[in-house]
Order: structure tokens, then sequence, then C-alpha cells
């Protein structure tokens, strides 16, 4: 049996048909077709599949659709600062954070509700927040890096988008 | 892992209303963050046909000072517990409550994972949290749709572990909870909430709902601490844990209690602490209490590191806990 969610996913008010046990992840891939959020996992074990509801990081692998009536979504494809990489993105590329990539939409996430709880994080701080998260190929170093640079870019310059709202 | 098994789903607003929905059909399941049970639910350990959705009620999700009576806090079983953990008269009153709710899990589970659904974890094994066709080709398990425990065959009770971090912390404040059940409400001590039996541990009568915690006013000069052991250190849940509160008057313990986790059916409040009352903690109490702990403590084969392992650890973890709290 379906029901109406209405709820806003990257800043787009939609209205759908869905079913009580749908996923949330599974509503953003096969339903509004954003495949930018992966599945791993599916057992809230490795982060890839995170994205911000009302602002705060959650696995969409254990989240049900209709649970989120009403709640603003933000997946990866709302992390673009106008056609450009934004700041997060920019350090993945820049400090090599991304090997095979498959991890990376789920730590851009968690590190995007990271720096917009506390836009500066020390090493620890960044470890410790982004601890739901695994990446199987890289030694985390590089991915730390990328958030410090990040960090970085967004103090020097406040004006270029960290956010997507 | 397996498809999602179809179910209704409710979002009631109040909690009244959550109860008058669980009633209405036996096969149904309170969801809380979902957490566990949207793994247990994918897994094939639950098969709802209702869900009842418990994150619309905003009624449960405040943390508010108890007023009358003798005080205390209230505390929502909806609140989050990336909140619990950072509440400022909390962290200040009850540090093993804060610091036990700051290492469930990893933070993103943290930031949707509820108190009321890490007090009402379902008990974990080795051979009951797997998937379906695991646990199929193991002939199932005493636990669900088996007729032997694969940790102890030759017996008839099954010893999967409670794994709740914060039960332990809230135990030793002497918690309360609030319980909302189609007969109506009532308050019982959080330690009756629990049962020595990893098969049925939480002692709620049918669709009962666990509304809120009550925690006693503060103790001036209780310090208190958890501290876990887990595989990885930064997202798993405890191999073993364990709670301290103590309160020292002159260098000599006035009152002192710990509690354990993961290491039993249920969370155990460690009993004949009351022989350290009016004595110092030095190293000949601390052993004493650390061997008391390791007798109490009954670790079985439900994880992948051996008993005796975790059972030297918890009474590492509570001597080192002890000594650090009263030695501040």
């Amino acid at each position: 049996m379906k029901s109406l969610l209405s709820l806003t996913v990257n800043g787009r008010q939609r209205d759908d048909g869905v079913a009580g046990n749908l996923l949330l992840v599974d509503y953003l891939r096969e339903v509004v077709g954003l495949t930018g959020t992966k599945i791993g996992c599916d057992g809230g074990e490795c982060g890839l599949c995170t994205v911000l509801v009302d602002g705060k990081a959650q696995h969409s692998c254990l989240t049900l659709a209709a649970s989120c009536a009403g709640k603003d979504i933000e997946t990866i494809e709302a992390m673009s600062d106008g056609g450009r990489l934004n700041a997060i993105q920019r350090g993945f590329h820049e400090k090599l954070g991304a090997q095979c990539g498959f991890c990376t939409p789920g730590m851009v996430m968690a590190a995007e509700a990271l720096l917009r709880d506390n836009p500066d994080p020390d090493e620890d701080t960044i470890r410790t927040e982004m601890a739901s998260n695994i990446c199987r190929c890289t030694g985390y170093v590089k991915i730390i890096e990328a958030v410090q640079f990040a960090v970085d870019e967004i103090k020097a310059n406040p004006n270029s988008k960290q956010e997507a709202a | 892992m397996e498809n999602m098994p179809a179910f209704r789903l409710h979002r009631p607003e109040t909690a009244a209303e959550a109860v008058r929905l669980k009633t209405s059909d036996a096969r149904s399941r309170y969801l809380a963050g979902g957490t566990d049970m949207i793994v247990n639910v994918r897994r094939g350990i639950e098969a709802p046909e209702t869900m009842i959705d418990l994150t619309a009620i905003a009624a449960i999700t405040e943390i508010s000072e108890i007023s009358g009576g003798d005080g205390g806090l209230r505390i929502g079983a909806g609140v989050k517990l990336s909140d619990l953990a950072a509440h400022a008269d909390l962290r200040r009153d009850y540090p093993a409550i804060t610091q036990a709710a700051a290492s469930v899990a990893g933070p993103t589970h943290r930031r949707y994972g509820t108190i009321g659904g890490n007090l009402c974890l379902d008990t974990r094994c080795l051979f009951y949290n797997q998937s379906q066709w695991w646990r199929e080709s193991n002939n199932f398990c005493l636990k669900h749709k088996g007729d032997v425990c694969h940790v102890a065959p030759g017996g008839k009770r099954c010893f999967a572990a409670f794994s709740g971090d914060v039960a332990p912390a809230m135990l030793v404040y002497g918690a309360e909870v609030d319980l909302k059940g189609p007969n109506g409400a009532r308050t019982i001590p959080l330690v009756d909430l629990y049962r020595d039996d990893g098969m049925d541990h939480l002692a709620l009568e049918a669709d009962e709902l666990l509304v809120s915690i009550r925690l006693p006013k503060p103790v001036a000069g209780t310090v208190s601490g958890y501290e876990k052991s887990r595989i990885r250190g930064s997202i798993d849940f405890p191999l073993a844990g364990c709670a301290v509160r103590v309160t020292m008057d002159d260098g000599k313990v006035a009152d002192i209690a710990i509690a354990l986790t993961a290491v039993n059916p249920s969370p155990h409040i460690v009993t004949g602490l009351d022989d350290f009352v009016g004595r110092p903690l030095d190293d000949d109490a601390l052993d004493k209490i650390r061997e008391m702990v390791r007798s109490q403590a009954k670790p079985m084969l439900t994880t992948t590191v051996r008993p005796w392992y975790r059972r030297r650890v918890v009474g590492a973890l509570a001597r080192r806990l002890t000594a650090k709290l009263a030695g501040a």
C-alpha cells in the first residue's frame, strides 16, 4: 500500500507515492533518479549511503522514505557550487582523497555535516566525526587531508559555497 | 542483504496513538531510529506486518527537569544519542551517561539513534545477528526459529548478550523508566526492565512503549564514568562495557555502584559492593573489585572474541575506571 510522501530533495519540493517499506536510499536512486548516493554494506556499517536529513548525516539504507515526510534531504548531487566542485570536493580532488571513489559520496556528505556543525575541526575531531564512513582503498590519511584542505579553503574564502541551500 | 519485506507503516504523533496502533495488529513492531531494527527486519529476524514509526512523536524528544517530588531529570525516549551525549547538564551531573551515549556505534548512528532504542536494544549473538541464509544453513538457533543454542548446545536457554552502552550508565544512577501501554502508564526501576534471558530480555508487557527515563537528582561529590572494549575503537558494539559511580568522603567510599554490559543477557548491577563503604579504595580494594566483577560477568561465545578475554577485560575496565574516579 502506497501513501503520499511530501518532502524536499536538494531544495526541490516533491510529492511521490511510496510504499511503507521503501528505504530512503532506494527512493533517492530509483524514484528520484539520484544515483550519486551509493549502496555499500546495506546495513549501516560502511557509511556509503550517507545523506543529510534536516542538515544531519544519516544512513539512507536504514531510513524509511516515508519517515522523512516534511524533511529536507540533501544528497551528493547538491554539493557542487554552481556547476563547479565545492571546497570539500576540491579537497578530495587535490589531495587524492578518492581512489576507487565508491565511498566518496558518503565521505563528502559526512564531511559536509561535520563542517556545518564545526567549521574548524582538528584532526582528531575529523577522525572521530567521520568514523561512520569506511574506505577500503586508502589509509584515511588522504581523506583527512582532503577535509583539512576544505577547512582551509573555506577559511580563506568564506564566500565559497560549502553548503547546498 | 535481503530485500525489505512488505509492511504497513504508521507515523503517529502521540504516544497514546502509537500504543493504540500497536495493539491493533499482533504482528507489529515499534520503530525508533532504526539503526538496529531495520537491519533485523532485513535479516528476517523481525517480520512485522505493521511498523509504528515513533519519530514523529514530538513529546518524547525533550530533556526536562522534573518539577515536584524529589526533582531530577526526565529524558524523552526519542532523544537522539548525540543530543544526549552533548547535553551540558548531563555532562556535568551524570558523566557516565554522556560518555556511554558518546560511545554508541559511530557518529552518524548517534545522530538518529535514540536513547529509547538503545535501552530496548535486542540481545546480540554471533549465531543470531546474521543473514537469513547464514542462520538457515546453521539450522537457525534457539533465539529464533531453531531448537539448539549453538553457544551452549546442551542447555535450553539463550545466552545472547545485552549490548546497549547506556543502560549500565543509567543503572548506576538508579534510573527509572516511564512506560505506556494499553492498560495505562506505569513507572518502574530501569533494572526491572530487564530479565536475565537472552530470548526475552525485556520485561515489557504486550504493546508497552518506553516513553521516558527519570534520573534522580545528582548527589554532590559524586563522580562517574563509562568505558568499553570493542574490536574497532571507532564504531563497534561493546565486547564488554562498565559504568562506575562513586562518592568519596574524606578518602573513603561513601557510596559505590558498578554496572556491566555485553557480558550477560541483561545489563548487570554488580552486587556485594557495600563491603567497600567506609574503606579507602587502595590497591587491595581495587583488586577485590576487579575479581568481583570478573566472577559476576558471564560472557559466553556470543562474539568473535573469546569469553575468557572479555571476562578479563571487564574486570580490568572496572578496576581502572574505579581507580581513576576515586583518585579524581
